[in-house]
């Protein structure tokens, strides 16, 4: 039997994805269900001076329009997780006050979708609305996060080479397919809601606080994600509206939120502002790097995201100083989206150092390898595994790196400026605490559950090939099962953390249940394997053998029905070290070669390739969806995406797919990744390192050194769009 | 959405019927029905005219084209008269929304579709379009993808279609049925400029049917084509576009019809630039002299001063692209 792990399985779920069968958070069918539509706010700051909701009420269908006046106050009892920010989060429908444009201000609950809708349209707010505060230079700011080593100040000063930029990142928002969607339904104290999100233990915790109910009287379920992307981290107001709608109306309430809404209020990569300064010797060593970037949050919470790791520890600098300010406006609560903080600050850093390439005239993958660490220069720590030069000599390689001309503006096309740029990227391998449940059955069957989701990296599937191998057993044989509060915990499905941890998780389930199956049968007198010592007995075809005698052994259907067994069941769990020997990060090379049609100010990737050092591949098929999507992601993130504010009352002018612009296959022709064999088994016991992430880090600024190569113009600010160019 | 209620009709001369009693014609519905989600239209009454009898493309008499009104986009683009005759109707239907959408949408409809500003399709924005008197939101907030061209104070949105930029182009006309009879609109005189009334965006008459439109026969030897300009590959609006047509007989322009998308509150016809291409010989000088005139009159907002130069130099691409090189 071949392994499983390794091969490029197709998704054990694909069938029931392109046949439409997968129930995603909207499809589930609930009896009796009533349908609720928030009306959004128009402005965007400020108080709520009126609501009437007469027209709305009169609409055939309608069950109820709750606001702020009516809606019962909610306990909102305190509530952490690891993933909600410091603040205090949005009491909805609570009180007068607009935080920010799109709040939901009231929900209109019907019997069918169109009458909430268009009740929904014919509730009428009034407002005492004041100019919103939007705009991230001068705001005043939060206490500054920091961090120092050596003297930067001094080294700068006494630098041969010394440079200083500002590059700025436009908002951009998640844009998954699947929209947000809850459905509650109450059975006396109890709460059940099918919900869009990742993490179930989130969604729970928070709810039973927000309604102050025990934690088990909350079921949270979500078999499917139609994408996330990391905004459904976090339990958004649209959940609780759902859940006071189906209390007020003692119904079982849906609310899906609309394009539009998508773009209020349930996350958004920030908008920055990121300035760096480095120095350095003419060889292009760097002496000091300082990081000086203001991000956007709310008045309500402070975001924070993984903006620091990369100025610390991607390059041997001896001096570093870093000053990281949130900026709080009348906006939503930022989240984290794919590569949070690591792709914004990847863009700043792997732009300024393509700036100190072209400046010194070194090659932009020498100066990267003249600056590798030994260490890792922030924890002192070793690295686990950091295999990024190899990463940049293959990428070199299969790219033509050699074959750029080196000189600006100098490879023409037609009326196109050809130009190749890479980058480098790294993401911190994130591990958290899980545990599985894995039944083996008298029909020689696996059962495993944990309560993780699978947002599109295939999750149902990798855990499967785990099991799959770890039990001989074939993929079809397998079950694996997720998205269930009442399921074994697993930490948020987000910051690539879900292999490694759950996967270790179901690794160590079937490895007890393996053992188990094992210690039955070498202690059964009637089992041809009695007597053998359990280490010499393997498993496959679903059943277990001699190692090196594989004609003696048995199914694991002979073993429990001989034992009058129905199944064999264990609680497997992960546990990541307390206090970590190495420092794990999986790394990456980018490359991208883009044509810029100066004259009309635009740019198109002709073609991509990424490098990984991401650990052990459990699947490179799902790794490629990883990889190739991350660089569609970041295509839109370098010449597309741009979330619009009007500065005068904070609306989101684009909130829509035709004016928020996505790449469309057009504009992804070709492009390419490559692993890295082998594994890190310092990392966790399965050997992974996490891909999800680090694929998107390096991608922007892989693009916009590339058009700089084309152009000679050094675009610093995201989007980069025909008016930067013309 | 509104309620409303829905009446399919099989003659013309039902559905000027029930468009005089209020109806709005509904065609390939792509987005009219829409507009009506966002509730930014909401009519009591669709009048579904898709199986009226205004699906062909015929030649006529003189030698230029008649397009049904339902002639579908994905259909028109592939008639071999249009294609043979108007290689810039048929590249500037293709650059277009999507095959999806060009398989439902319609000439007539295409013609008829309303503008793209965003405030226009956020009800919660003050729009003179969509609310005459509440104001202009893109005025004084994002005008990127405004007009330059021929705005007002009340309304500087741009019509988005590219059909019409190459019907402008060539000088088409409209043909219309209505209770009063059959009339035809030069198409430079169909769309109007917002002027004061911004929201009066076409000459149709309560309940009147574009039948067909029709574009004049162009010399033989003309070549023409269609260049979109757009921050993605596909399935955008243009930031700019131009549609050029050129006879040159002999080495020199006989004949020049130039109009510009994405940069007008209606397809702008640069008359300019084709006066400066006629009885000239081609050469990239020629094409970035006329070229140099493209945006004569142009009045860019905070964020689309971009579109002034983008303008000059699409259309100065295009001009090469179907004039030649030399
Ligand atoms: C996502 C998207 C992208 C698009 N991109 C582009 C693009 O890049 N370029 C472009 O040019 N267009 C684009 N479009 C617009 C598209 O071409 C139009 O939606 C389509 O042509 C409308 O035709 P329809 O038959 O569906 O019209 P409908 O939606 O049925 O009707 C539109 C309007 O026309 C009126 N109408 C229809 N037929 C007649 C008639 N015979 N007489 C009088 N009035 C009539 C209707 O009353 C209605 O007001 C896009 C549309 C969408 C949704
Ligand atoms: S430009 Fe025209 S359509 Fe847009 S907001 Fe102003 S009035 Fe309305």
């Amino acid at each position: 039997m071949n392994q499983a792990v390794g091969a490029p399985l197709s998704r054990v779920d694909g069938k029931l994805k392109v046949t439409g069968q997968a129930p995603y958070a909207a499809d589930h069918h609930v009896d009796g269900v009533a349908h609720g539509v928030i009306v959004s706010s128009t402005v965007g700051a400020g108080r709520i001076t009126g609501v009437d909701t007469g027209s709305a009420l009169a609409q055939p269908g309608v069950l109820s329009v709750i606001t702020h006046d009516n809606a019962p106050r909610l306990p909102y009892r305190p509530y952490r997780n690891f993933l909600v920010p410091p603040g205090e989060r949005l009491h909805v429908l609570q009180d007068d006050q607009v935080h920010f444009f799109g709040q939901p201000v009231a929900v209109v609950v019907a019997e069918t979708l169109e009458a909430a809708q268009h009740a929904a349209s014919l509730v009428d707010v009034a407002y005492d609305g004041r100019p919103p505060t939007l705009d991230l230079t001068g705001a005043p700011t939060n206490e500054p996060f920091s961090y120092a080593r050596g003297d930067a100040g001094g080294a700068l000063g006494s630098a041969a080479v010394r440079l200083e930029m500002t590059y700025r990142a436009a908002r951009n928002h998640h844009n998954a397919l699947e929209p947000h969607a809850t459905i509650a339904l109450w059975d006396g104290d109890r709460l059940t809601v099918w919900d869009k999100t990742q993490y179930l233990v989130g969604a729970q915790g928070e709810l039973a606080a927000v309604f102050d109910i025990p934690v088990e009287a909350v079921r949270v379920i979500c078999p499917f994600i139609g994408g996330a992307f990391g905004n459904g981290l976090r339990c958004w107001p649209h959940t609780v509206v759902a859940a006071l709608a189906a209390r007020v109306t003692k119904r079982p309430v849906k609310v899906v939120l609309t394009r539009r809404q998508l773009y209020f209020g349930v996350g958004y990569r920030p908008t920055y502002e990121y300035s760096v300064r480095l120095g350095g010797d003419r060889q292009g060593r760097l002496s000091a790097m300082t990081h000086d970037a203001r991000f956007e949050t709310s008045r309500y919470e402070r975001h924070g995201e993984g903006i620091q790791a990369l100025g610390q520890m991607l390059y041997e600098t001896p001096n570093v100083s870093q000053t990281f300010r949130n900026v709080p406006l009348d906006v939503s609560t930022p989240t984290w989206m794919r590569g949070p903080g690591y792709s914004t600050a990847a863009y700043a850093i792997e732009s300024a150092l393509d700036e100190l390439a072209h400046e010194l005239g070194v090659d932009p993958i020498e100066l990267r390898l003249r600056n590798e660490p030994d260490d890792d220069p922030a924890s002192g720590l070793p690295f686990s595994t950091r295999r990024l030069r190899e990463c940049l000599a293959i990428g070199a390689r299969e790219f033509g790196w050699h074959k750029r001309k080196p000189e600006p503006r100098s490879t023409v096309d037609g009326d196109r400026l050809i130009g190749i740029g890479m980058a480098a990227g790294a993401y911190h391998t994130l591990r958290g605490a899980a545990r599985a449940y894995a039944r083996l059955t008298a029909e020689g069957a696996a059962l495993v559950q944990a309560g993780a989701s699978d947002m599109g990296p295939g999750t149902y599937t990798s855990m499967t090939q785990i099991a799959a191998d770890a039990l001989g057993l074939t993929m079809s044989t397998v079950r694996f099962e997720l998205g269930d509060s009442t399921m074994p915990q697993v930490p948020p499905h987000g910051g690539s953390q879900t292999m490694a941890s759950v996967g270790s998780a179901v690794q160590n389930a079937c490895d007890q249940l393996r053992q188990q199956a094992i210690t039955l049968a070498v202690t059964d007198e009637r089992s041809p394997l009695h007597g053998v010592k359990a280490e010499d007995v393997i498993v496959r075809d679903g059943g277990m053998r001699v190692k090196n005698d594989p004609t003696r052994g048995e199914t694991y259907r002979q073993l429990l029905t001989r034992l009058n067994r129905t199944h064999l069941e264990v609680i497997g769990s992960y546990a990541p070290p307390q206090q970590p020997r190495f420092s794990t990060y999986a790394y990456a090379a980018t490359f991208a070669e883009v044509a810029v049609d100066a004259r009309l100010g635009v740019v198109r990737v002709r073609r991509m390739l990424g490098v990984y050092d991401a650990g052990r591949i459990v699947n490179p098929k799902l790794a490629d969806s990883q990889a190739l999507g991350a660089m569609v992601g970041g295509i839109g993130m370098t010449l597309l995406e741009h979330t619009v504010t009007d500065r005068r009352d904070g609306r989101i002018v684009n909130a829509n797919f035709a004016d928020y612009l996505v790449p469309v296959n057009a504009d992804v022709p070709d492009l390419r990744a490559i692993y890295l064999e082998g594994n890190d088994p310092d990392a966790d016991p399965i050997g992974v390192k996490g891909l999800g992430e680090v694929v998107m880090v390096g991608v922007a600024p892989a693009i916009a050194n590339a058009v700089f190569h084309a152009t000679g113009r050094r675009v610093r600010e995201l989007p980069i769009t025909a008016e930067a160019l013309l | 959405m509104f309620p409303f209620s829905y009446t399919k009709v099989s003659t013309v001369r039902e559905a000027l019927a029930a468009g005089q009693r209020g109806g709005r014609f509904i065609a390939g519905g792509t987005t009219l029905v829409d507009l009506m989600r966002e509730t930014v239209e909401r009519p009591g009454a669709l009048v579904d005219i898709s199986a009226l009898p205004m699906r062909h493309v015929r030649v006529t008499a003189g030698g230029g084209v008649r397009i049904g009104a339902l002639v579908r986009m994905a259909d028109a683009a592939v008639n071999r008269t249009v294609r043979a005759a108007y290689p810039v109707i048929a590249e500037a239907l293709e650059l277009s929304a999507s095959a999806q959408l060009r398989n439902m949408a319609t000439i007539g409809g295409n013609i008829m579709q309303r503008t793209r500003c965003a405030y226009f399709r956020d009800v919660s924005a003050p729009c003179n379009k969509r609310r005459p008197g509440s104001g202009c939101a893109a005025l004084g907030g994002y005008n990127r993808t405004h007009a330059i061209l021929g705005g007002s104070e009340h309304c500087v949105a741009t019509h988005p279609s590219d059909l019409a930029v190459a019907l402008t182009a060539l000088e088409a006309t409209v043909h219309l049925a209505g209770p009063a009879g059959e009339r035809r609109v030069a198409f430079a005189d169909f769309l109007l400029r917002p002027g004061n009334t911004p929201d009066r965006e076409q000459d149709l008459r309560p309940g009147e049917l574009i039948t067909f439109v029709e574009v004049p026969a162009l010399p033989r030897t003309s070549r023409s084509g269609y260049l979109k300009v757009r921050d993605r590959q596909s399935y955008e609006f243009a930031l700019t576009s131009a549609a050029v047509a050129l006879d040159i007989r002999g080495g020199v322009i006989r004949t020049a019809r130039v109009a510009a998308g994405g940069v007008g509150t209606v397809p702008w016809k640069l008359s300019a630039v084709e006066q400066q291409l006629v009885g000239r010989r081609p050469s990239a000088k020629l094409w970035a002299e006329a070229a140099e005139r493209a945006a004569d009159g142009a009045q860019p907002l905070e964020h689309n001063g971009f579109k002034v130069d983008l303008l000059k130099h699409t259309v100065e691409r295009q001009l090469r692209v179907v004039g030649g090189n030399k």
